[in-house]
């Protein structure tokens, strides 16, 4: 396919290998941020032909993974109120709360449906004015242009049987956070390309500044992946901890302004939850006041939200970066992709899933 | 009532009826029951077993064991490109029962339909079933309809059962199955299941793809014919190339590996799995087979299956081992193994 496989070009790719073992005299550890990366990493054995000494970390770049359990809590409680339907993308619907995923709450006779795009539930409500539609709104700076702008369009339309359930969340004060973890060392980050392509590279360079470590924005292609390590590595060889760009194609320096303009417009930024990690300050976007009446938290009245987090599931440990899958005892035994018991083992982008799916089933 | 004109021996334009939809009535076994398959369903399949309407068929079957299977089918939407729920449940009975070595001999066919089916609607799926049936050369030999109501079935589920009969000297399963062996399949993975992913509301992805469903039984006889040592054959349907190889996999107790890039997958399949995060090798097919045959038959086999209409695009896409048993891996581009799983239950596309 153009445009992808030039990016998965053996020859490139053994080159970029090569190249990297050159560069490498010292042990370094680089997170990946995405999600996405880490599967690609995975699925493409990456972490297998890495040079001794420089290690990869998984990020907490999976939407899916972090989004808090009394979201989620809250998300059923909602859907089995009468005359909703609620609305979220795919991966969402088989994450595990407290009383069990949307899917199960599906199976018990909520409206549960999954969308591909935030303009389909806006549709939904359209062709139901007599129903409650309700979009769970999570992910990144990637997801949050399309969900606002879906907003948007609804309060443009004065559509009062539209709401969202706001849990969004932003990468670079989740970053910061790891870098102030005295658990965690990461030396350098390759950030992920698709969040760069909404706000740029630009807003990373207070972090390499402050903190010392070079921030590469990489794409999710094999050769995208080698390319962005071979950069990070030779900016930690030669102590220049800058911000590069090698997801060119796709990221500008200051990103995508008019996606800027409309997140902004919608949504202001808050301190929010992360799963398995806690509170990060700024690290999340609320619904501005003006949309109070799109708000699906303060529309819907379910109660208190007391989520329970299986005691054993150390995917917060993971989504830090502190511990690596197999590391968990309940790891391809008690917890799989049939029968998880985290977010990491649900998502497509899930460090824990990747393990699991790719094969690495005990600790390497 | 006289007044009604005979429509007995017309063929596949709407006949006449009473009513533009399925009426609870027409599975009351009354007068409008008897209506339906009389001016609806008997003309489309006519067998001389079903001839009698009676409530089961005799059969005369070659000499040989008789392969049976059943499968039913519920697809939304109803229509798609390439086929409709009609073309597959003819397909897919047919060749579940050609995978197993059986020359399908006949087929039954039953019905769930839902109160308010356009009658048009039915009426142009077992238009399909007709032609599938033909094309196949198999019978349509005994059936049943059943009606429930409004929102009580998605439109339509279509039972079919199929009788095959395996000539002697035919041995094909999993147990066959030994390291050394290749494996062969009869064209581009995963066209039916994206196409069915893209044909359904929300998507919003345009393509020219069609699905792949097809009947593959005669396939599977010029495969035979051609005197390779094929040791098993199976269609890639839920769960794709890589269910298919990973139960032949477990239980076998052998390796399975496939080199990147081998397997056959169209541009627009590959497209529309990498935007949501799919794999190409967890999608369903209804018109492939995966073949394991003998290493030194490998070409025979594979020169076969590319001579015939359905398996012009036939690959060899990799190979049986003895390292690794209970695992399907493949080779990606640094050279690497991977793991090949299992597709989890349903196809969830990612968030971003």
């Amino acid at each position: 396919m153009k445009h992808l496989d030039e990016f998965r070009d053996p020859a490139l790719a053994r080159a970029l290998v090569e190249r990297l073992k050159r560069v490498t005299t010292r042990p370094w550890t680089v997170m990946e941020v995405c999600g996405g990366q880490t599967h690609s990493i995975m699925r493409h054995g990456i972490d297998q032909v890495l040079p001794e000494g420089l290690t990869l970390l998984h990020g907490p770049g999976c939407p899916v993974c972090v989004t808090p359990l009394e979201t989620i809590d809250r998300a059923v409680a909602i859907a089995m109120l009468p005359n909703v339907i609620l609305t979220s993308f795919g991966d969402m619907l088989r994450v595990p709360g407290s009383n069990g995923s949307l899917l199960e709450a599906r199976s018990r006779g909520a409206d549960v449906r999954m969308v591909y795009s935030p303009l389909e539930a806006l549709a939904l409500a359209k062709e139901n004015p007599d129903r409650e539609v309700v979009f769970l709104a999570i992910g990144f700076e990637t997801t949050a242009p399309g969900n606002a702008m879906a907003l948007k369009a609804a309060a443009d339309l004065g559509l009062a049987n539209y709401s969202q359930l706001v849990s969004h969340v932003l990468v670079p004060p989740a970053m910061a956070a790891i870098l102030d973890d005295e658990h965690v060392r990461v030396n350098a980050f390759l950030a992920a390309g698709h969040v760069c392509t909404v706000t740029g590279w630009r807003l990373y360079e207070p972090i390499a500044k402050k903190y010392g470590v070079p921030i590469v924005a990489t794409g999710f292609e094999p050769v995208d992946i080698l390319d962005g390590l071979v950069h990070a590595v030779e900016l930690l060889e030669a102590g220049t901890p800058l911000v590069a760009n090698r997801y060119a194609r796709a990221v500008q320096p200051d990103g995508n302004p008019v996606a800027q303009a409309v997140v902004d417009q919608v949504y202001e930024v808050c301190d929010r939850k992360w799963r398995g990690i806690g509170t990060i300050p700024q690290s999340g976007l609320r619904l501005r006041a003006a949309f109070a009446a799109w708000d699906a938290e303060q529309k819907f009245d379910v109660g208190a939200i007391t989520p329970q987090e299986p005691a054993e599931c150390i995917s917060g440990q993971v989504l830090q970066g502190r511990l690596k899958p197999a590391d968990c005892p309940a790891f391809g035994t008690k917890c799989t992709p049939q029968t998880p018991l985290g977010a990491t083992m649900v998502s497509s982008e899930g460090a824990c899933a990747a393990w699991y799916r790719y094969g690495r089933k005990s600790a390497t | 009532m006289s007044d009604r004109p005979d429509f007995s021996g017309f063929t596949c334009p709407l006949p006449k009826l009473d009513h533009d939809t399925v009426q609870m009535a027409h599975g009351a076994g009354g007068r409008l029951s008897a209506d339906l398959f009389e001016r609806l369903i008997l003309p489309r399949f006519t067998s001389p077993e079903l001839e009698p309407r009676d409530d089961g068929a005799l059969l005369d079957l070659p000499p040989g064991r008789v392969a049976f299977s059943t499968d039913t089918f519920v697809v939304t939407p109803l229509f798609f490109p390439g086929g409709d729920i009609g073309t597959l449940a003819v397909c897919g009975t047919v060749n579940d029962v050609a995978m197993m070595g059986g020359v399908p001999q006949a087929l039954s066919m039953a019905f769930v339909l839902e109160e308010g089916l356009p009658l048009a609607d039915f009426h142009r799926i077992l238009c399909s079933m007709e032609a599938t049936a033909k094309h196949a050369g198999v019978r349509v030999v005994t059936g049943d309809t059943k009606v429930v109501g409004r929102g009580q079935c998605d439109g339509i589920y279509i039972n079919t059962s199929g009788i095959g009969v395996v000539p002697a000297g035919r041995d094909l399963g999993a147990h066959r199955i030994a390291a050394g062996d290749v494996v062969l399949v009869s064209g581009p993975a995963g066209d039916h299941g994206t196409a069915i992913l893209t044909a359904r509301a929300g998507l919003g992805v345009q393509t020219q793809l069609m699905s792949d469903c097809a009947p593959l039984n005669g396939l599977v006889e010029v495969l035979l014919a051609s005197g390779a040592d094929v040791k098993a054959l199976r269609d890639p349907t839920r769960g794709g190339l890589a269910a298919v190889l990973n139960e032949y996999a477990v239980a076998a107790r052998v390796g399975i590996r496939l080199d990147d890039g081998a397997v056959p997958v169209r541009d627009e399949v590959a497209g529309v799995c990498e935007m949501l995060g799919l794999d190409p090798l967890h999608m369903a097919c209804e018109g492939r087979l995966v073949a394991i045959v003998a290493a030194g038959d490998a070409d025979r086999a594979l020169a076969a299956l590319q001579g015939h209409e359905h398996g012009g695009g036939a690959a060899r896409i990799g190979a049986v081992n003895d390292r690794h048993a209970g695992v399907v891996t493949m080779a990606t581009a640094l050279g690497v193994e991977r793991v090949l799983d299992m597709p989890l239950g349903e196809q969830l596309p990612r968030i971003c």
